[in-house]
């Protein structure tokens, strides 16, 4: 799969903050690619240059093979964290003319205006001001503006903020159907459930630095530690943990079963050696839960931001 | 259709939709005029008593024919009736008051000892005219007395009024000087009030992205310097059509009221014009007032007025306007405007004052001169200082500092809005204003 973005070395400083110090970060084509990081870590920085809104003070962004200019802006469509519209302007015209401006014809616009609106069932809104608007009707119609002249890339930071569950639920859908219809899709959230839900890939950017970036599962093997988490049933608990002590590291617990049985964290010195523990344990009494422990999104977020600091 | 274009079209059409706007334009002309047509009545009004004057002349000297009656005052000579009578009777009667000329030996001590009676304090203009001709009557009988011809005198009056020529052989003339005095204090005060309204509006209009929060939608999709171009060529569009209108209900609403009340049009103009200017009037064109003054406006240099009132008027809004729209990226809402207005606002009134103060008094003088050069000040005093004729290389020189200004300021403005839009939540500095002329890109 080819990449639609191409990040390069991007430099970028405010005065004498640097808010991106030397990122590079590539976006393959229809893939859903989560920005990561915590507050003030250079996030929006970035998807204001991507948008062009702001320049690098050095590197290159190449999207689709080709150098980023003014005309690629048609190519983009950008859901800013910090969103609104103008509130005395009805929505249709409103709609017409951000769709005009991304440089589609009025005719155009219209149509896809008009497949946009029916989809969401807000035909009846096109003569109404957004002040008349309740704001989740207002984040619909928000939506729509982003995504009506069919981009290429799409970015949304964070996305679901102010839509309540209904609606959230609606726009991810949307979102996921979007990429499979082959747009690529930034997405930028402290939400660590929908990037678990949604992302493909990843990029972790803290203190204006990317400190870890790849496919999440790739990610999330990096960072799995080889523990498991094992129920037993046995006559004899004190005796097994005793005997696992002696091949295996033993943490406590950090889940619950619903009988009686022995529960305990077993940390293996590689992966490969499961098997070993599984043979230990069917010998020694009923296996109940073996799982291993896989680090969530969240796990992984809060240790590498730790790790950088 | 360019992006420029279609965010010109979205601000003129907000602009000229918005409720205040239509009321506006069509109530200010009512409103102006209807207050003009008020006063003109109600002076009308207070003029149009016939006040009775009386006098009584012990001093023998004077005659019913010397206080002639005029349209608001009728004289009655109460001589007969004796200074104690005549006071009782005009303080009891329908009178305004009653000049009382006692008999003195010498024409001086006369003139300093008669007095004027009335129930209330007189009118300034009264007493004037009643001074005039006390003065005239008393001068003459002094001319009796030295044995002086006074036919002769008068027949010896000679006016003089001087012609007034520029090297390039243009006449001017007091009248005329009046006109461009009129012409380019309008003209300026004109620019004035246009780049407060419309600037204070395209400001409104950077601080409504703001708060509404759609500005970052709509910078991904444009430039922000094309964003605020098309902003204040809205704004101006908007502003144009709103003087357009003004321009042809002041028009309509003046015939109308003109035929329905009957005020002479020609009459309100001259009253307007000084005593001076009137003489000069009279004397040059046999009569014919409004004539006399629309073959002096046609002397004017109109064509050079009308290309540099463009030049200095768009040249005047853009400068200042585009500071108006870096205010506006500045803050997050109107109440945080104030610490940076004062900066663009002190120009501006200065230019006004600067204008009235000194080239009335003297158009080419050092101050003028130099105020119709400062950029900031140039388009206000250079428009007062027009009419009167300036020359090629000032105003090559003027014009050249303004464009460049313009250019600069634009640029630094630019730059303030490209950073200040999407800085939500703070206020800002001027301190924070020049870091962010240092931020590149």
């Amino acid at each position: 799969m080819s990449n639609l973005l191409e990040i390069n070395n991007i430099v970028k400083n405010y005065g004498d903050f640097r808010a991106l110090n030397d990122v590079s970060i590539h976006i393959p084509k229809g893939s859903v690619y989560g920005l990561l990081g915590p507050n003030g870590a250079g996030k929006t920085s970035l998807i204001r240059i991507i948008n062009q809104i702001t320049m690098p003070d050095s590197g290159t962004i190449f999207i689709d093979g080709e150098p980023l200019s003014p005309k690629h802006t048609a190519d983009i469509g950008y859901l800013p964290e910090e969103r609104g519209l103008y509130k005395s302007m009805k929505v249709g015209e409103q709609a017409l003319y951000l769709a005009q401006l991304k440089g589609l014809s009025k005719t155009d616009a219209k149509k896809r205006l008009n497949y946009w609106f029916e989809k969401f069932d807000i035909m009846a809104w096109w003569g109404k001001k957004i002040e008349e608007l309740s704001k989740g009707m207002a984040q619909k119609v928000q939506f729509i503006v982003t995504v009506m002249h069919n981009p290429k890339l799409l970015i949304f930071d964070e996305p679901f903020s102010g839509f309540d569950p209904i609606n959230a639920q609606l726009i991810a859908k949307e979102i996921l159907q979007l990429r499979d219809e082959g747009a690529t899709i930034i997405f930028s959230t402290h939400r660590m459930e929908s990037v678990e839900e949604m992302c493909d890939e990843i990029a972790l950017i803290d203190k204006s630095n990317k400190i870890l970036d790849g496919k999440l599962n790739e990610i999330k093997r990096q960072y799995r530690t080889n523990t498991f988490q094992v129920g037993l049933h046995t006559a004899n608990p004190q005796e097994v943990e005793a005997s696992l002590k002696q091949n295996f590291e033993v943490l406590p617990p950090d889940f619950k079963l619903l009988g009686k049985e022995l529960t305990l964290n077993v940390k293996l010195k590689d992966a490969n050696s499961s098997n070993e523990l599984l043979s230990f344990l069917t010998s020694r009494g009923q296996v109940q839960h073996f799982v291993e422990l896989i680090p969530s999104a969240n796990d992984i977020f809060i240790e590498a931001v730790n790790k950088n600091s | 259709m360019s992006k420029l274009k279609l965010i010109i079209k979205r601000e003129f059409i907000a602009k000229v939709r918005n409720k205040s706007f239509i009321m506006m334009t069509f109530l200010s002309p009512l409103l102006m005029v209807g207050v003009g047509a008020l006063v003109f009545f109600l002076m009308k009004k207070n003029d149009e008593k016939v006040k009775k004057i009386v006098f009584v002349d012990n001093s023998t000297l004077f005659s019913i024919d010397d206080f002639s009656d005029t349209k608001t005052i009728h004289y009655e000579d109460f001589t007969d009736l004796g200074i104690e009578e005549t006071k009782k009777k005009v303080e009891n009667g329908d009178y305004y008051g009653a000049l009382i000329i006692p008999k003195k030996d010498s024409l001086e001590i006369l003139a300093q000892s008669i007095e004027f009676y009335s129930k209330e304090s007189p009118g300034l203009s009264i007493i004037n005219s009643l001074e005039a001709k006390i003065e005239r009557k008393l001068r003459n009988e002094k001319l009796n007395y030295f044995g002086i011809d006074i036919d002769k005198i008068n027949a010896s009056k000679i006016q003089s009024s001087i012609k007034m020529f520029n090297f390039s052989g243009e006449e001017s003339s007091k009248l005329i000087n009046g006109l461009k005095i009129g012409v380019g204090a309008i003209a300026g005060y004109m620019l004035m009030m246009f780049v407060i309204i419309y600037g204070s509006s395209v400001m409104r209009s950077v601080i409504e992205e703001k708060t509404s929060r759609i500005i970052e939608i709509i910078v991904s999709s444009v430039k922000p310097f094309q964003l605020m171009l098309g902003k204040i060529i809205g704004n101006a569009s908007a502003g144009l059509l709103q003087f357009f209108i003004w321009g042809i209900l002041i028009f309509i609403i003046f015939t109308a009221a003109s035929s329905i009340f009957g005020i002479d049009m020609a009459e309100m103009q001259t009253s307007q014009l000084s005593a001076e200017q009137l003489e000069v009037a009279k004397k040059a064109a046999g009569g014919d007032k409004m004539q006399l003054i629309i073959q002096e406006i046609l002397r004017l240099p109109i064509l050079k007025m009308f290309v540099l009132f463009i030049f200095y008027f768009l040249g005047g809004y853009m400068l200042y306007s585009s500071l108006f729209a870096a205010v506006g990226a500045a803050v997050d809402n109107e109440t945080d405007t104030q610490q940076f207005m004062l900066p663009i606002m002190l120009p501006l009134i200065l230019g006004v004052y600067v204008g009235f103060a000194t080239v009335i008094n003297d158009p080419h003088g050092s101050i003028a001169v130099l105020f119709s050069h400062i950029p900031l000040t140039s388009p206000i005093v250079m428009l007062m200082r027009v009419p009167f004729g300036v020359s090629w290389h000032e105003l090559a020189l003027s014009m050249s500092l303004l464009v460049v200004t313009f250019v600069f300021m634009v640029w630094l403005a630019a730059k303030i809005y490209r950073v200040g839009i999407l800085m939500y939540g703070k206020k800002n500095t001027y301190k924070d204003l020049y870091k962010w002329l240092k931020y590149k890109g």
